[in-house]
């Protein structure tokens, strides 16, 4: 336990000193007047975003916040009541290829009858398009995603078989092959051990590092000064957005969830 | 007719090698696509839409007057296929479950059918007789050109199957998913669908409105205890299936024309049973198996453990300690140390005993071992 409490400490070091301000000319997502609502209550009011290239940005905010529907209708799988959303300038149908998305775990069947590898080999599915099977080529990618996870060595289990941390890196392997440019992330620490947040936190750093966006819907609100460089308060409407340096603080943690909010924010 | 003879005769007797035929290749049909029904957790769809057929046949009959089985299997799939296409404007357009809608549907449709057929019953002509049996099938009924049918569709489900394989994979497993990579999940929703409706359409001569769901589960449960991977799991539900139809079919021609639907589901029934037991990874006397063994070998590692602890404090591990000692320890028996000797885990000279060094390593291993695996 010791040992993982320095390389926790090594992280966020590390974090500090490699701090790059990114560029806020280039806007990888941008978001207008989103609105969403399920039946009769909406789940998202009116939400202007812009994510700048190349951040590593949490979205936090209560249970029913619609921190995972922002997600959704970013991505198109909710349809939105109002509100446009542009990846790059252009609409999300225009730019699938370059927008990656990681589930939350729990929202697929795992005793479905395939592998891991099998799973991992869907990222490719995008790219091949209609019909085409995946091939020789694709398989090298998968293996190669497998690799970077950790989980070479269980890509022929049957995925029921696997822990529900080794779940959430298959499902992180599957958005690596996809080689987008902006990771959509849909709580991918919940329910996994200490040992796997770090091996996921470091490969989205690696991901910052070669200038993708990566967006995570984050529910430890301990761990985002250390894993993170920009912040999106939500709860409902948006509260706030911008590097966590500037606003990660007490005031919009009230304002988020709505009690006076004791966690005192180390900077 | 006994069995025997029915499976002699199949091969020269005409009208029992087309009825033979036609119920394989349904039984493989719906074993296909029940597969796909199972993993997308609609088990319940297929009664749905046989009983939603029923209300098809009836008015295509009243209508047209016509009982060759072409017309009123058109009547079966345009009332299948509005009944399902209702099904899902139900669950998308208002707050009630899928298993709600379903419900509502199939009583719906069914009560309406069995009004029109007893209303068709009281008609003076003689000619609506026969209609009842799309209640519960009679395979005895299938002519050569329903085989024919049944064999076209059947090819050109395979194909499909085989053309979006990938794209059914990915729906089947993570629909949201498929959506972001661009694939239109409509389409390959009412591709899925289509074919089901299609399939159970053509299974209710043979097997019938109230039964027929039952062509299209059975085999898919069965095979999926068989199997992890989807393609195989697919392929031994088709053999399952059709199986089950040409043994109920069997059955049900050689003793005096019985209801064919019930026995092909029975006949179905017994590959579940029998899967569900026998299954080497998923079935229950396996797994009650392995919990017996792995509960021997939980004792042998407590004993093995305890030798660990007293050896650890000596300088020669094989110092030979007496065997009283074990005594305090609970679950030791003769039989079990009978059995470390034979794992060649421990040596007995007399009534002492010493661990050998494989026996140190292994007992030393045994709590990293549970780690590693858990990784």
């Amino acid at each position: 336990m010791n040992e993982l409490a320095k390389e926790l400490k090594a992280i966020s070091m590390d974090d500090h000193i490699k701090e790059t301000s990114p560029s806020k000319t280039v806007l990888a997502v941008k978001v207008d007047d989103l609105t969403v609502a399920y039946n009769y209550k909406p789940v998202l009011w009116d939400i202007d975003l812009e994510i700048p290239e190349g951040v590593l940005m949490a979205i936090v905010g209560p249970n029913g916040a619609g921190k995972s529907t922002l997600i959704k209708a970013i991505l198109g799988i909710l349809k939105p009541l109002a509100g446009s959303v542009t990846i790059y300038g252009k609409p999300y149908h225009k730019q699938r290829s370059l927008v990656a998305y990681v589930p939350q775990k729990g929202s697929v069947d795992w005793d479905f009858p395939t592998t891991a590898l099998d799973v991992v080999m869907m990222g490719t599915y995008g790219s091949l398009g209609w019909i085409k099977r995946p091939g020789v080529k694709e398989k090298k990618a998968a293996l190669e995603a497998l690799e970077k996870v950790g989980m070479l060595p269980f890509k022929n289990r049957q995925i029921s078989q696997l822990s529900g941390g080794q779940q959430q890196r298959i499902f992180l392997a599957r958005a690596l092959v996809q080689d987008a440019s902006i990771y959509f992330m849909d709580e991918p620490f919940q329910g996994v051990d200490a040992t796997t947040e770090i091996a996921i936190i470091n490969i989205l750093k690696e991901l910052r590092k070669a200038g993708k966006t990566v967006i995570v819907v984050h529910h430890d609100l301990q761990t985002v000064p250390e894993y993170f460089d920009w912040v999106t308060f939500l709860n409902v409407k948006k509260i706030a957005t911008g590097p966590v340096m500037d606003i990660f603080n007490d005031d919009n943690l009230t304002k988020t969830y709505g009690i006076n909010y004791k966690v005192s924010v180390q900077k | 007719m006994n069995l025997q003879e029915y499976f002699s005769l199949v091969f020269s007797d005409y009208t029992l090698r087309t009825i033979t035929l036609g119920t394989a290749i349904l039984g493989a049909v719906t074993g296909m696509l029940g597969s796909f029904a199972v993993l997308r957790k609609q088990s319940l769809l297929g009664d749905a839409i046989s009983h939603a057929a029923l209300p098809g046949i009836a008015l295509a009959f009243l209508i047209t007057g016509a009982k060759d089985s072409n017309t009123l299997l058109i009547g079966a799939l345009v009332s299948g296929l509005l009944g399902t296409f209702w099904i899902r404007g139900i669950i998308s357009k208002t707050h009630l479950k899928s298993d709600t809608a379903l419900g509502l549907i199939l009583s719906l449709f069914f009560g309406f059918g069995m009004l029109l057929l007893t209303f068709i019953q009281k008609q003076p002509n003689a000619n609506q007789a026969g209609l009842d049996k799309y209640l519960f099938g009679q395979a005895a009924t299938l002519v050569e050109s329903d085989v024919w049918l049944m064999a076209i569709i059947t090819g050109i489900c395979v194909l499909v199957m085989l053309l979006f394989w990938k794209e059914f994979k990915l729906l089947l497993f993570d629909a949201d998913y498929t959506k972001t990579l661009g694939f239109n999940t409509k389409f390959i929703d009412i591709l899925i669908t289509t074919f089901i409706v299609l399939a159970i359409v053509l299974g209710l001569q043979t097997v019938g409105v109230v039964l027929m769901s039952a062509m299209l589960l059975a085999p898919a449960a069965a095979a999926r205890q068989w199997t992890n991977s989807l393609s195989k799991m697919v392929l031994l539900a088709a053999i399952f299936g059709a199986f089950s139809g040409v043994f109920g079919t069997a059955i049900s021609a050689s003793q005096d024309n019985l209801s064919t639907g019930p026995v092909i589901v029975l006949v179905a029934s017994v590959f579940v049973i029998f899967s569900f037991i026998f299954s080497p990874s998923r079935g229950l006397l396996f797994r009650q198996i392995r919990f017996i063994k792995n509960r021997s070998d939980l004792q042998l590692q407590k004993t093995l453990s305890f030798m660990y602890h007293i050896a650890e404090t000596h300088e020669n591990i094989s110092h030979p300690h007496t065997i009283k000692i074990l005594n305090n320890f609970q679950g030791f028996t003769r039989k079990s140390l009978q059995k470390l000797v034979d794992k060649n885990y421990v040596t007995i000279d007399g009534t002492m005993w010493s661990l050998t060094k494989e026996g140190f390593e292994t007992a030393a291993n045994l709590y990293n071992q549970n780690i590693k695996k858990d990784e």
